[in-house]
């Protein structure tokens, strides 16, 4: 793509032969890496392949057990991240690691600020953040709340922070994430303006159209060792998938028919809620879910879904209209009101809102029984021995380490935790919200295929994806949400794609054309 | 070998048996234990006894701290109770009798509870800091005390009474026994139950606990509660030592020293998770510290100077990454010198 990528272009950074051993397991097995100046280089694998133990090996969280390190020409070894920073490298995570309480300018001047005479020049220090973010063509207010703004803007503003520090090598940690089409767009506008002036940009995502975009190399890893770099354009995207899955992607497609599958509507609803809403989040909507049916949601990021199902939980309290399970009316202002109906709800803020990051994977998984007897009862050992490896065994948490802490897995494998943790409570229905975001590609499928499987053996489902693919996969109908709203149910059989997308976008808006 | 020293609790154990061993060099007459009228006696013996009130607030102070809390009115509510169990046997017709002083225990630990229940509600149902909440209670309790006995300090004489803070059971100071019950009682609990690994949950990640269903308020609440009932028997306690309830005195700095001896039980301020036994190990070094002021004769003007500098180094040696820095240290001297960019490498290896 540019020249700056060629060959004879000397790498920036250079690892070679890099291992490091965790307790019991060899997290990255004699890999090499090289990153140059003015390339986007992407980092491929499935959770638990290595990127991120390679990132922080490069970034001075991890210190490596052997290899090494060459940055600008000479050997490194970082004892910390401050180390790593002054020598010019510089991450952006994918949770954003900035002071949401201080203001835009402080953050990105944090530790640069400009002094005068007395002290911090605040004056200096708002000005220098400003041109900073205008040459990002960020026009915020450097005195505005961090937290006052979007995840997407404080990404953003992450990045023009690595540009203070003069990052010469900047990156970029599943930045995409979170942020919608547009957001996208103005993030790779930038990504491409720092590639230009010769920044090596290490980018992270799972999101395949996104790297084929704005990639000029792509190297793959698998369970810790290097699978092979490419250029963007020699690697075909089937190539890719089996290279970090090591394996065919087929049994994905026998799950097109569970789409197809007929529901019969004519008994009670699991769920029916009548004109539920909270004022100033969602509006009112209705919803039936009805025995062993799938009901996708779909709508852009921000539109109400996580918003609406919350509701059906009593996660947050609703201030209009009635929810029936079984057909009895029920009150719903706490999590556990939903347990007791046998509603579960997995979260899409894993981190913040499902694991439990200090108890091991078995004491997250039981969690959910043992809420609902109570403290009083205490799931036996031996129970919980069973119930563990059962769920670990179906859904094929890798390590199948029980007793590790459930904070040391891989995204995918937490929410395989979780899913045991709500199936092991034998709910009724199944909310889950975004289950499939930010993981590899083989434990997407391993999630799907449950669901489906599960779904046809009477499990209901609620299933929120913002991959539209997943939802037509595995629902039998669509409800679409657009700013707040409940705005239409699809029947998953007469729909495509196009059709779903063109109704996201356009229902209700007379113009058709797309 | 390298199990044991990873074990949570080895490095707190390792401090407690250095500053017993300290002690025992300065004055070898230390670990000497003898039996006398049916009593024991020695230095041991002692901390042992008048490490109780301290291993009560601090086994409800561990819980509280599990939470992501903190109950800083442990020592006013000592104070409370105390005022509380002497009023009534002051103002009773036969405060020898030991009717009256089980009511007055009784009374006295249910006062405390209903102030435990007050800090929990402070905290768990209407969302105050938990600092801020027993501020409140910190602040005024001790002024409810000396309200119940009247502005003075009410002392009474009655046998069965002194018997909690200075009797014997089977040889063994009859306040150390309340003391080992109580840790009993909270272990089993704690561990029996699923009440320790709900805490835990609630601590590490309170939202994600709330959405898996667990009752969290219940839980903050009740480890509340518990600290509460747990400075109420403090308080009996104590008042029982000195024969008198004085509002001022009792429980004075407990918080502080108790906080101190669930941290050095490896128990985090973060919240999530706790270890009874690293806190009773905790309290243990505590009070031997208290007592080698005493026995190494340091003068008492020096001595808060002198308990400061032990405490820091105990935290010192417990600290993971001064075990770190000590290894890399060790590495070097055993390979002699070597150039600059080597050596960087191995501290980060």
């Amino acid at each position: 793509m540019t020249n700056l990528a060629d060959k004879d272009v000397p790498p920036i950074v250079q690892m070679s032969g890099i291992t490091i051993k965790f307790p019991g397991v060899l997290a990255l097995d004699n890999v090499d890496f090289s990153l140059r100046p003015g390339e986007v280089h992407s980092l491929m694998g499935e959770n638990g392949a290595g990127k991120s133990t390679l990132i922080k090996a490069l970034t001075g969280v991890y210190s490596i057990d052997s290899g090494t390190i060459v940055v600008g020409g000479s050997a490194r070894a970082f004892g910390t991240t401050a180390d790593a920073q002054a020598a010019g490298i510089s991450t952006v995570y994918q949770e954003v690691n900035l002071c949401a309480n201080l203001s835009v300018g402080e953050n990105v001047m944090l530790g640069h600020e400009p002094h005068g005479r007395f002290g911090v020049d605040w004056k200096r220090t708002h000005s220098e953040a400003a041109r900073y973010l205008a040459s990002l063509g960020l026009g915020i207010d450097t005195r505005s709340l961090l937290e006052s703004h979007s995840i997407a803007i404080q990404q953003l503003i992450a990045i023009s922070r690595a540009m203070v520090l003069d990052a010469k090598v900047l990156i970029l940690d599943e930045p995409t994430s979170s942020l919608d089409r547009g957001e996208v767009e103005q993030l790779f506008g930038i990504i491409r303006k720092l590639r230009d002036s010769g920044v090596a940009i290490l980018f992270v995502s799972h999101f395949l159209d996104q790297v084929y975009e704005i990639s000029d190399r792509i190297t793959v890893l698998r369970n810790g060792q290097l699978v092979g770099a490419h250029k963007a354009e020699d690697l075909p995207r089937d190539q890719l998938v089996t290279q970090m899955i090591g394996r065919e992607l087929d049994d994905l497609k026998s799950l097109s028919q569970a789409s197809a599958r007929v529901i019969d509507r004519s008994g009670e609803p699991v769920l029916r809620a009548s004109g539920v809403g909270r004022r100033g989040v969602v509006e009112p909507g209705d919803l039936a879910v009805f025995h062993g049916e799938v009901v996708g949601m779909a709508g852009l990021l921000g539109s109400g879904r996580t918003e609406m199902v919350r509701l059906f939980y009593g996660a947050d309290k609703a201030d209009s209209g009635t929810i029936h399970v079984g057909g009895k009316a029920v009150k719903m202002v706490a999590p556990r009101h939903a347990i007791d109906h046998g509603i579960a709800f997995s979260s899409e803020d894993r981190r913040a809102e499902g694991i439990v990051a200090d108890l091991t994977v078995a004491e997250n998984i039981v969690l959910g029984i043992q809420a609902r007897r109570g403290w009083l009862r205490k799931v036996s050992a031996v129970e919980e021995a069973a119930v563990v490896s059962e769920y670990m065994e179906a859904l094929g948490v890798r390590p199948a380490d029980p007793t590790m802490l459930a904070g040391n897995l891989s995204g995918g494998n937490q929410q395989k935790v979780l899913l045991a943790r709500w199936l092991a409570t034998s709910p009724e229905l199944l909310i889950l919200d975004e289950p499939t975001r930010g993981i590899d590609v083989g434990a997407k499928a391993d999630i799907q295929r449950k669901v489906a499987e599960l779904s046809e053996a009477g499990l209901s489902v609620i299933f929120i994806s913002s991959e539209l693919e997943e939802v037509l996969r595995l629902a039998q109908r669509v409800v679409v949400m657009r700013d707040r709203k409940n705005i239409g149910e699809l029947e998953s059989r007469d729909l495509d794609l196009d059709g779903l997308i063109d109704y996201i976008a356009h229902r209700g808006e007379g113009s058709v054309s797309r | 070998m390298m199990k044991l020293v990873r074990h949570r609790l080895f490095w707190p154990l390792m401090a407690l048996l250095a500053l017993l061993a300290v002690n025992i060099v300065a004055n070898p007459g230390f670990g000497r234990i003898t039996v006398r009228d049916g009593h024991m006696y020695g230095a041991l013996v002692d901390i042992l006894r008048q490490s109780a009130p301290l291993m009560l607030v601090a086994l409800g102070m561990t819980l509280v701290i599990a939470t992501r809390g903190i109950d800083l009115s442990v020592g006013a509510i000592m104070a409370v109770s105390g005022a509380v169990a002497l009023t009534i046997i002051d103002s009773s017709d036969h405060p020898g009798a030991m009717s009256t002083v089980l009511v007055a225990i009784i009374v006295a630990v249910l006062v405390s509870l209903v102030l435990g229940a007050w800090n929990g509600f402070l905290v768990s149902v209407l969302g105050i800091q938990p600092i801020v909440a027993t501020l409140v209670l910190m602040l005024a309790g001790r002024g409810v005390a000396l309200l119940i006995t009247g502005g003075r300090i009410t002392t009474v004489n009655s046998d069965p009474y002194k018997f909690v803070a200075s009797g014997y059971v089977f040889l063994i100071p009859f306040a150390f026994i309340i003391a080992l019950a109580a840790i009993a009682v909270i272990a089993l609990l704690e561990r029996r139950t699923a009440l320790g690994v709900l805490t835990e949950a609630v601590g590490i990640n309170p939202e994600a606990s709330r959405l898996a269903g667990v009752r969290s308020r219940g839980i903050v609440w009740g480890a509340y509660i518990a600290s509460g009932v747990m400075s109420g028997i403090a308080g009996v306690m104590y008042a029982s030592n000195i024969m008198a309830a004085d509002a001022n005195a009792a429980g004075y700095l407990i918080e502080l020293y108790a906080i101190l001896a669930v941290v050095l039980g490896g128990t985090s301020l973060m919240g999530g998770k706790f270890s009874i036994a690293g806190t009773v190990i905790g309290v243990f070094t505590v009070q031997t510290l208290g007592s080698t002021i005493l026995f190494l004769g340091v003068p008492s003007a020096q001595s808060p100077v002198f308990f400061a500098v032990v405490v820091i180094l105990v935290v010192l040696v417990q600290s993971s990454r001064v075990h770190r820095w000590g290894k890399s240290v060790s590495q070097r001297m055993r390979s002699g010198p070597k150039t600059p960019a080597e050596g960087a490498k191995e501290v980060a290896a």
